[in-house]
């Protein structure tokens, strides 16, 4: 360890002002705009009294804190499915795959490395009327005529969520599988354990912070998610995060949008720091 | 030899890491040449110092002087000493010619030159022909010469060891000792070796000096260490040792006499200092203990016991005798032929142990 | 450890790596249809969706675009990550922490709000919205990525070979270029490229701060209306997706052939991409890797 301070700074502080300028300073600016009555006089107006109004309006309307409800609700589901889809995945690479366990891993690894927005689409592809699903269904005579709910639906995009969130989820999970050390689970069979046992007495426990970890990757970008829904939930389908773009774009009310953010925001960290909370102290009690 | 100034030289020297005193008030002179070593269990302080004469840590007090002058300001690159590591980091990236030639590049020492001096050194540790191997391509002994020849190579003032030989198993760590021993000799640098490991600190040093919770408590060649350690710590930590508590009840000019609790009357050697009255322990190694029959008598000192335990090691028998006070002595014979002793004692057999007055160290304390 | 339930697992395995190729599967057949409709039966196989997209000048223009973002992000955030990293690692200093939680908690930052956020202050600021503002905001999400694979590297390898490199007589200029940087490179290669992926395909801040230049993702969604274009997005897409594929093969096989890192280090150096665990194991790694 070093103790120069000189360097030690001269290192940091292009990173520091960089992350000042460019996300404490927006945040700050955003959390200011939210205050702001209306956009009148555009961004540079000053001598605008403050006032919590968009607040109010976000807490006693009736659109607001049901669909941010809906969207951690969405959010969630494909966290929740995601990961435990994924934790098989996981589990089989680590103790069953052996010396491939790595190119196995990248191998489901990949699909994440294509776009974002295409394996969306792929999806539309998939569920639309005239799409792989339908066919099979009608093919198989199961139905005569194109289910439509397919496409257009809350299902379709928690589906689609999931679909495009599992690979990524399957990292931390592996990586925090992987450094259990083997011994544990011999030791833990030695001991008398069975199989069922000792997952969920020394491997469940000891991966639980890949597996938050995991749901947490999936879970914060889900809540603010607005293409999905846009692309494959059609207009019932409107999540949170729609109305946000939507008053930023070309609904234009910033200062509203701001509020809704910043509600958003809060949330998400308020429930970050629960999960953070509660598995700590499992971990002490275990 | 009074002329040269010292190699190192320590005044005083105190480390603190915020709240805990790694090293307190440390004074050592290492005089050219010499091949000494810092002995102690781990976080003793005899770590920290080394690093300290490296340049890595900053002393908090005291001053350090290489070759007579003060080094304490000085940044590690500019300190005429090299250091071995404890895991050799050796450069993983580089080959074993790159890593040897880094200190010389470093300096802008010429081409030629680099190439003279590295192949000198690695014929040196004896290792030529493998210029262009990677360190993790080499056995761990070989590694071990690598980073000796890297740290050689730049010929300082100074050699710092931190347990190099630490991660090599028995054998080859004994071998390694020899080597090191005979290296030092050939080129004539201070060596300044660090080490846990008592009786490789024995085998190899001048001097030793024996450190324990940052401070130097004996500073000495390695038998008068080992015969005469100065304090308990010393005592124990060097060797085995046995402690009995007693008080001193006469002096003459040749002995004193020793009540010891509950046991009797010894005699012992006398020494300066001692006066009636005066409680004192008496360490005394096992291999200046006797065992005999109760029955026998003799000039020496002796207390009567039970045989608890019968420890066979090899080329020596151990025997753990109980005293009526409660303390129990360890007691070491070397076996001489394959059948004689081991037999001729059994456990709960009552025996007597038996030392001259000057087998037994009293400590103060 | 117990073997059995293997065929389940491996089974598990196949399904699970089906489903999730099956729909990639898909597109890259319809780049191939003979047809503007996404939708079975196919119409015949043809090539000209490919011909068509290399001479849509649109088309090509987004993908470089996009390829300019994400050089020029993924540039700047490897580069505050690598001198970031060499900070917290090998100095003491007093904050630390705080730094270490700044650079992180963009991770726990839906993009939406970041892009509202960002839009916000380039209004304010006056700056107006290109391809320079949409790099900037790549940077700030790639950034916690970036640190946490190279410090995750430097965590791992001794820090005695900077005190041997001093002690052998070099400055820490020289240590740094002879020492530091060859040692972390595979780490910084790969923080680069999850850097460079994560700008390539980035599409919520783009559409935030996006000027008139349109990156790839933002085109494509642009074209998904027009039914005739369409199939030359998705041609141009699996294009990249292969270019992308390759360039993660090949630095994966980089870093296994040429590196000195042993054989337990290097499993799995590029597929994992590090997240909120060692967020959560900062403490641990951040503050005083002594002894």
């Amino acid at each position: 360890m070093l103790k120069n301070r000189t360097i030690a700074w001269s290192l940091l502080t292009p990173s520091a002002a960089w992350l000042i300028l460019f996300f404490v300073l927006p945040m700050i600016g955003m959390l200011i705009l939210s205050l702001r009555p209306d956009m009148r006089g555009g961004p540079f107006q000053l001598g605008w009294l403050p006032t919590v109004k968009h607040y109010q309006n976000i807490i006693t309307g009736e659109v607001y804190l049901p669909l941010l409800w809906l969207s951690i609700k969405v959010a969630f589901g494909v966290a929740m499915a995601a990961t435990l889809l994924a934790y098989p995945l996981a589990y089989f690479l680590v103790f069953h795959a052996g010396r491939r366990s790595s190119f196995l891993l990248t191998l489901a690894i990949l699909p994440f490395w294509t776009s974002y927005l295409l394996r969306i689409i792929a999806w539309k592809t998939m569920l639309g009327s005239n799409g792989l699903v339908n066919n099979l269904l009608i093919y198989l005579g199961l139905v005569e005529e194109p289910v439509r709910i397919l496409l257009y639906s809350r299902l379709a995009v928690i589906v689609t969520l999931v679909y495009v969130w599992l690979p990524f989820v399957a990292l931390p999970i592996f990586a925090s599988l992987h450094r259990i050390n083997p011994s544990f689970l011999e030791a833990a069979a030695i001991l008398g354990a069975s199989p069922w046992r000792s997952f969920f007495k020394v491997t469940l426990p000891l991966s639980l912070p890949g597996v938050i970890a995991g749901f947490f990757m999936v879970f914060i970008p889900t809540v603010g998610e607005y293409i999905t829904p846009m692309l494959v939930g059609g207009t019932r389908s409107t999540l949170y995060g729609n109305i946000i773009e939507l008053y930023f774009g070309d609904g234009a009310n910033w200062p509203l949008g701001s509020a809704m953010s910043v509600v958003m925001l809060a949330g998400v960290l308020l429930l970050a720091l629960v999960i953070s909370r509660l598995v700590d102290l499992r971990r002490l009690v275990g | 030899m009074s002329e040269l100034p010292a190699a190192i030289e320590l005044i005083d020297v105190w480390k603190r890491f915020d709240e805990h005193e790694a090293v307190r008030a440390i004074n050592l002179a290492i005089p050219q040449g010499e091949f000494f070593s810092l002995l102690g269990p781990s976080g003793c302080g005899k770590t920290t110092t080394l690093r300290m004469i490296a340049g890595f840590e900053q002393p908090s007090e005291g001053v350090l002087r290489l070759l007579g002058q003060e080094i304490q300001n000085t940044p590690p690159h500019r300190r005429n000493v090299n250091m071995v590591f404890q895991n050799y980091a050796l450069f993983p990236h580089l080959t074993v010619f790159e890593n040897i030639a880094f200190g010389l590049k470093a300096r802008r020492v010429s081409n030629q030159e680099i190439r003279r001096r590295v192949s000198e050194s690695l014929e040196m540790v004896q290792l030529p022909g493998l210029e262009h191997r990677k360190p993790a391509q080499l056995s761990g002994g070989q590694q071990q010469r690598v980073a000796l020849a890297r740290a050689l190579v730049n010929r300082p003032a100074v050699l710092l060891l931190d347990e190099p030989l630490g991660a090599l198993d028995q054998k080859l760590r004994k071998e390694m000792q020899l080597e090191l021993k005979r290296l030092q000799r050939e080129v004539g640098i201070t060596f300044v070796y660090v080490t846990h490991d008592q009786e490789e600190a024995l085998t190899m040093s001048d001097r030793i000096a024996v450190m324990n919770q940052g401070r130097v408590l004996q500073t000495a060649e390695p038998r008068q260490i080992y015969d005469y350690p100065a304090t308990r710590f010393v005592a124990d930590f060097i060797g085995t040792t046995n402690f009995i508590n007693g008080r001193i009840i006469s002096t003459g000019n040749e002995t004193a006499s020793v009540e010891l609790d509950g046991l009797g009357i010894v005699c012992m050697t006398m020494q300066e200092g001692l006066a009636t009255g005066q409680s004192i322990t008496l360490a005394i190694r096992p291999e200046r203990l006797r065992l005999n029959k109760p029955s026998s008598q003799g000039q020496a000192n002796q207390i009567e016991g039970i045989l608890e335990e019968i420890i066979f090691i090899g080329n020596d028998t151990q025997y753990l005798v109980r005293f009526k006070n409660g303390v129990r002595f360890l007691v070491r014979e070397q076996n001489q032929s394959p059948t004689e002793r081991g037999a001729s004692y059994q456990t709960g057999q009552p025996l007597q142990v038996t030392w001259s007055p000057a087998g037994a160290n009293v400590l103060l304390e | 450890m117990q073997k059995r339930g293997a065929p389940f697992f491996a089974g598990y395995y196949i399904l699970l790596l089906f489903a999730l190729y099956l729909p990639i599967g898909i597109l890259f057949l319809f780049s191939l249809n003979d047809g503007v409709v996404f939708a079975f039966p196919l119409k015949g196989l043809t090539t000209h969706w490919y011909r068509d997209m290399l001479r849509n000048a649109e088309l090509l223009q987004a993908g470089m675009n996009s390829l300019q973002v994400a050089v020029a992000s993924s540039l700047a955030a490897t580069s505050l990550a690598t001198t970031s990293a060499i900070a917290l690692l090998r100095f003491q200093f007093k904050g630390k922490s705080p730094f270490i939680a700044l650079a992180l908690v963009p991770l726990l930052v839906p993009y939406i709000i970041l892009g509202a956020a960002l839009l916000v202050l380039f209004a304010i600021l006056g700056v107006e919205r290109s391809l320079w503002t949409v790099a900037v905001a790549h940077t700030i999400v790639s950034l916690p990525y970036a640190l946490l694979v190279i410090m995750a590297r430097m965590v791992g390898f001794d820090k005695h070979l900077e005190e041997a490199a001093q002690d052998l007589g070099a400055t820490y200029v020289y240590t740094l270029r002879r020492v530091i940087l060859p040692l972390i490179a595979p780490a910084i290669l790969a923080a680069w490229l999850v850097a460079f992926t994560v700008s390539f395909d980035e599409f919520i801040l783009a559409s935030f701060l996006i000027g008139r230049r349109p990156t790839l993702p933002v085109y494509l969604l642009s074209q998904l209306r027009f039914a005739n274009r369409f199939p030359q997005v998705i041609a141009l897409t699996v294009l990249v997706m292969l270019a992308s594929l390759s360039l993660v093969l090949l630095a994966q096989w980089l870093q296994r052939r040429g590196s000195a890192i042993p054989e337990s280090d290097r499993s799995g150096q590029f597929a994992r991409v590090p997240g909120f665990e060692d967020l959560a194991f900062q403490g641990e790694g951040s503050s005083e890797p002594h002894e």
